[in-house]
């Protein structure tokens, strides 16, 4: 395949970066995305250039390091998801591709097509744990038991790998879907529950801190999350934040 | 210096209880003055920082990721094996030992398996406490499966996803400490060499990957926590960044490497498409408890196949040959992942591969789905005949179980398992070799530990599945915590140990240097061109099967491999922020390395146990044949200059509690 790619350069933080234009050819649809840059950097290095930075690491789907905005969506056109396990196949011969950083305040661009999402970090700093000590000194795993409805719930919610596609999908830039997964979590686990109030206000401060925007419902960070986590768990963290703001 | 492994005396079910009995403990106010260094943020890393921390030590912990949840840890699928007994199927501390021992091929310590099973039940309580959302029963309480190597099921898991929840139970665990400002965490930075200050491991130099600033940090003990190194491999199943970098430093400044021919290949991955391939994804092992492996049985039709002018499903029952079945009735698609492996290569070997590359075998899942169909037929009062009726019911039953791997399969491979069968190979999977460390998990260097897959300890010469998370936690959480602190008691009164001594300059020249080496060297080919030439060398001559021919050459190879490296390697871009190639170039100069090692090894251990085969010692129908008397012992090797110099220590492995005997699979 031959294909054109508008790339998104930028030297670092500081530089204002810009779209630049590259032809690339001899693509094989059997290709994942990230090995076709892989293949597109070599091509560059051997000329001369400066090979385009990406961040990925396990490319199976499950660290969340990777991301790109690809033709205007998070983790690009395939669904359910991330730009890893994206492949070529999906794009055909002569095809224009577009590729860009995830794109927020709070996720500002280190280099190329990185971006620091340590806001992510932050806020699970402030409440997403559970506040047990690793002692090994807690009661057996059985004593408390946990119905298999609400566990296989908590663990839809517990999926989410963190990458960021949810505020890059955003009109907002709203980061309400990735801080409901963990808040429903453990809102849903009994184990969970001792400090649900001060959890959901601690996290939901941090989030507004950073700098994300609010929900407005569209929708659009469930569409393109990799791991398909439902708005429901929005739902819950409202439900969850009014409550405790009503105790607190 | 002649290895001490420091294990207690006593019978070996009171070794671990005696021993915490006796340590030397710190008080909490003193714990307050006391550093220590974690590198990695795996399941053991991650863990040990946050327990650390919850003790009261001061961590500082270091990923080069962007954030510690993203440790490969993270990948691992199946699951986690706990002696709990909850399925009351016999299961105790003793028999997780024993089966580790026997599946490691009985080259592990005794003493440390044994603890490793004493402290898998606390494991579950502490996750399950921590809310890691573990698979449950409608009872409410948690599931168990069976994995390979074991008649109990022992093994917890959370969907195939059980190693990402595991370490987001640790993540959570060190996002409290790093709230409390107990834990100081540097993400993307980099350890690219050890400090040693009289002796005792003090400090490390790290790279800042965002600034590409060089940065000095000190602390009165160093725990690495970097992971395996089956990237020397260059295609494995590890993640694009794991690395032997730290692991490699500690050995050059003293660290014994122990049996680095120990390697995993595991045998149900994704086959190589491609020369553009860049990594290579497992499929999980509970796949063999339904799917059945086989090869055309006639030549003919494996060229056919091969040719596109016939496929899987055109074969007859008869035409196939279903070579683990065949070769080991007893346990059939089941035996251990070195086994399968083998017989893979094997019948590939031989002519019989089903891919294009001829490097592949199928794993068929049609007389799974007909016989869950039939179950399900049956319990809805179908008519078992209808044929399509009994796919559709088996399909769903295959689906329920392994949906995500069948999709993740569909999504590279762009074929659908349910229809046809699945095409797999082995690929390296995970290194069972590492530093040497004694029962205090220490390595060589006083003061410098390491915990999980980067250590040797606990899996011999093969892993049993489901093993490698309950070691990672079982090191961070319960082991290291109790041994460390026995370690640090006498420097207490120490203070904040100072950065500006010659022995930090002296290392942060040495990084300078070798950066700056990179930068200048002006070379033609680009990083990943030395590392696919070193991973081809490693995987033709060093891989599934190996002999003194192929071992000697490789290092030749491998040393002449490194000269151009450093002659001919090209690293753009400036040093002075963010380099993706420059710190590619710092990992494989370390891997050009370990690669000779690697191959030094498997030429001196003359005999074949679990993933180490030598071609010249086999039985006569094709299994390992181990050789007892003379190779009952880890080899540690020591740096001295160049890794063709390096010198053997011996550890002779004594077995006090399981009897030494062929593993037999038939």
């Amino acid at each position: 395949m031959k294909l054109t790619l508008k790339i998104w350069r930028q030297k670092n933080a500081q530089d204002k970066g810009a779209m630049v234009d590259y032809q690339i050819d001899g693509i094989e649809p059997d290709m994942s995305f990230l090995e076709m840059l892989d293949v597109f950097n070599e091509d560059l290095m051997s000329k001369g250039g400066e090979p385009v930075a990406f961040d990925h690491d396990c490319r199976e789907g499950i660290c969340g390091m990777c991301s790109l905005y690809i033709n205007g969506e998070a983790h690009g056109p395939d669904r359910g998801v991330t730009t890893c396990q994206l492949h070529m196949r999906m794009f055909k011969d002569g095809d224009t591709i577009t590729i860009e950083p995830f794109r927020a305040a709070a996720f500002p661009v280190v280099k190329d097509l990185v971006v620091d999402r340590s806001s992510f970090d932050r806020i699970q700093h402030a409440g997403g744990f559970i506040s047990v000590n690793t002692s090994g000194n807690t009661i057996d795993a059985n004593t408390i038991p946990i119905n298999k409805k609400d566990a296989d719930e908590a663990f839809d919610a517990a999926t989410c790998i963190g990458c960021g596609a949810c505020v890059a999908s955003c009109k907002n830039s709203s980061a309400m879907l990735f801080v409901a997964a963990k808040v429903s979590q453990y809102a849903l686990l009994p184990q969970g529950r001792i400090e649900a109030t001060d959890r959901v206000l601690n996290m939901v401060h941090q989030m507004d801190a950073e700098g994300f925007g609010n929900c407005s419902n569209t929708g659009a960070c469930e569409v393109e999350c990799p791991k398909g986590i439902s708005l429901e768990n929005i739902a819950r963290m409202n439900r969850e934040y009014m409550s405790a703001s009503l105790k607190g | 210096m002649a290895l001490d492994s420091k294990i207690p005396s006593g019978p070996i079910s009171d070794k671990w209880t005696n021993y915490k009995d006796h340590i030397n403990l710190v008080n909490p106010a003193n714990k307050r003055n006391l550093d220590v260094i974690v590198v990695g943020t795996g399941l053991a890393g991650g863990s040990a920082a946050a327990t650390l921390a919850e003790l009261g030590y001061n961590v500082k912990a270091f990923c080069f990721q962007d954030s510690p949840r993203r440790a490969h840890s993270i990948a691992a699928q199946g699951g986690i094996n706990a002696a709990k007994n909850y399925q009351g199927d016999g299961d105790s501390v003793f028999r997780l030992f024993y089966d580790t021992v026997k599946g490691g091929d009985y080259r592990a310590r005794e003493a440390n398996v044994h603890r490793l099973a004493e402290v898998s039940t606390n494991i579950i309580d502490q996750c399950v406490a921590q809310g890691v959302p573990l698979a449950r029963e409608y009872g409410g309480l948690l599931d168990n499966r069976s994995f390979g190597g074991a008649l109990v099921s022992r093994t917890f898991y959370a969907r195939g996803q059980t190693g990402q929840q595991l370490l987001l139970g640790a993540y959570s665990a060190m996002n409290r400490q790093i709230g409390r400002g107990k834990i100081k965490m540097h993400n993307r930075h980099e350890m690219l060499d050890i400090v040693i200050v009289n002796g005792k491991a003090r400090g490390i130099i790290a790279r800042n990957l965002i600034t590409g600033e060089i940065e000095r940090h000190s602390a009165h003990a160093v725990v690495i926590a970097s992971g395996g190194y089956g990237n020397v491999f260059f295609l494995s199943t590890n993640a694009m960044g794991s690395n032997a970098t730290a692991a490699w430093k500690i050995h050059k400044k003293g660290a014994y490497f122990a049996n680095p021919c120990y390697t995993q290949i595991h045998p149900t991955c994704i086959p190589v498409s491609g020369d553009h391939q860049s990594k290579l994804t497992l499929m999980s092992e509970s796949l063999r408890n339904d799917g059945r492996i086989w090869v055309p049985a006639k030549i003919e039709d494996a060229i056919a196949i091969r040719e596109g002018k016939k496929k899987a499903i055109d074969l007859s029952e008869a035409e196939r040959d279903y070579y683990l079945e065949r070769r080991y009735p007893a346990f059939g698609n089941l035996v251990p992942r070195d086994v399968a492996s083998r017989a893979a290569k094997e019948r590939c070997d031989a002519g019989f591969g089903v891919n294009k590359t001829g490097e592949a075998v199928y794993l068929d899942f049609a007389a799974a789905i007909q016989r869950y169909g039939k179950e399900q037929a049956f319990l809805k009062g179908i008519d078992a005949n209808d044929k399509q009726a009994v796919t559709k019911l088996g399909t769903e039953v295959v689906k329920n179980k392994y949906g995500n791997l069948f999709q993740m399969y569909y999504k590279i491979v762009d074929e659908d398992p349910y229809t046809s069968p699945m095409m797999i190979y082995p690929a390296v999977h995970y290194t069972m070799g590492g530093t040497w460390v004694d029962y205090n998990l220490m390595t060589t260097i006083p003061g410098c530990f390491s915990i999980g897959e980067s250590n040797f300890s606990d899996h011999g010469a093969n892993r049993l599945g489901a093993s490698a998370l309950m070691q990672g936690l079982a090191d961070g959480y319960f082991v290291l915590p109790y041994t460390i602190g026995d370690y640090l008691s006498p420097d207490i009164k120490m203070g904040t140990i100072s950065t500006d001594t010659p022995e930090f300059e002296a290392a942060e020249k040495g990084v300078k240097d070798q950066i700056e080496k990179f930068m200048n060297n002006n070379g033609t080919h680009s990083v990943d061109y030395f590392h696919r030439k070193l991973g081809k060398i490693m995987w033709d001559k060093v891989g599934m099967a190996r002999n003194a021919q192929g071992l000697n050459e490789a290092i030749t190879e491998i040393a002449a491999l490194r000269e151009e490296f450093y002659k001919d390697v090209k690293v753009p871009g400036t040093d002075k922020g963010f380099n993706q190639e420059l710190e590619k170039a710092t990992r494989v100069a370390d891997f050009l390395e370990l690669g000779e090692l690697f191959a030094k090894d498997a030429l001196h251990r003359n005999e074949s146990c679990g993933g180490h085969f030598r071609e010249e010692y086999q039985t006569e129908d094709g299994e390992a044949k181990r050789d007892d008397e003379n190779f009952a012992y880890v080899a540690a090797w020591e740096y001295k200059g160049k890794p063709s110099d390096a010198v053997l220590h011996k550890e002779d492995l004594v077995f006090d509690t399981v009897k030494l005997v062929q593993r037999n699979y038939k």
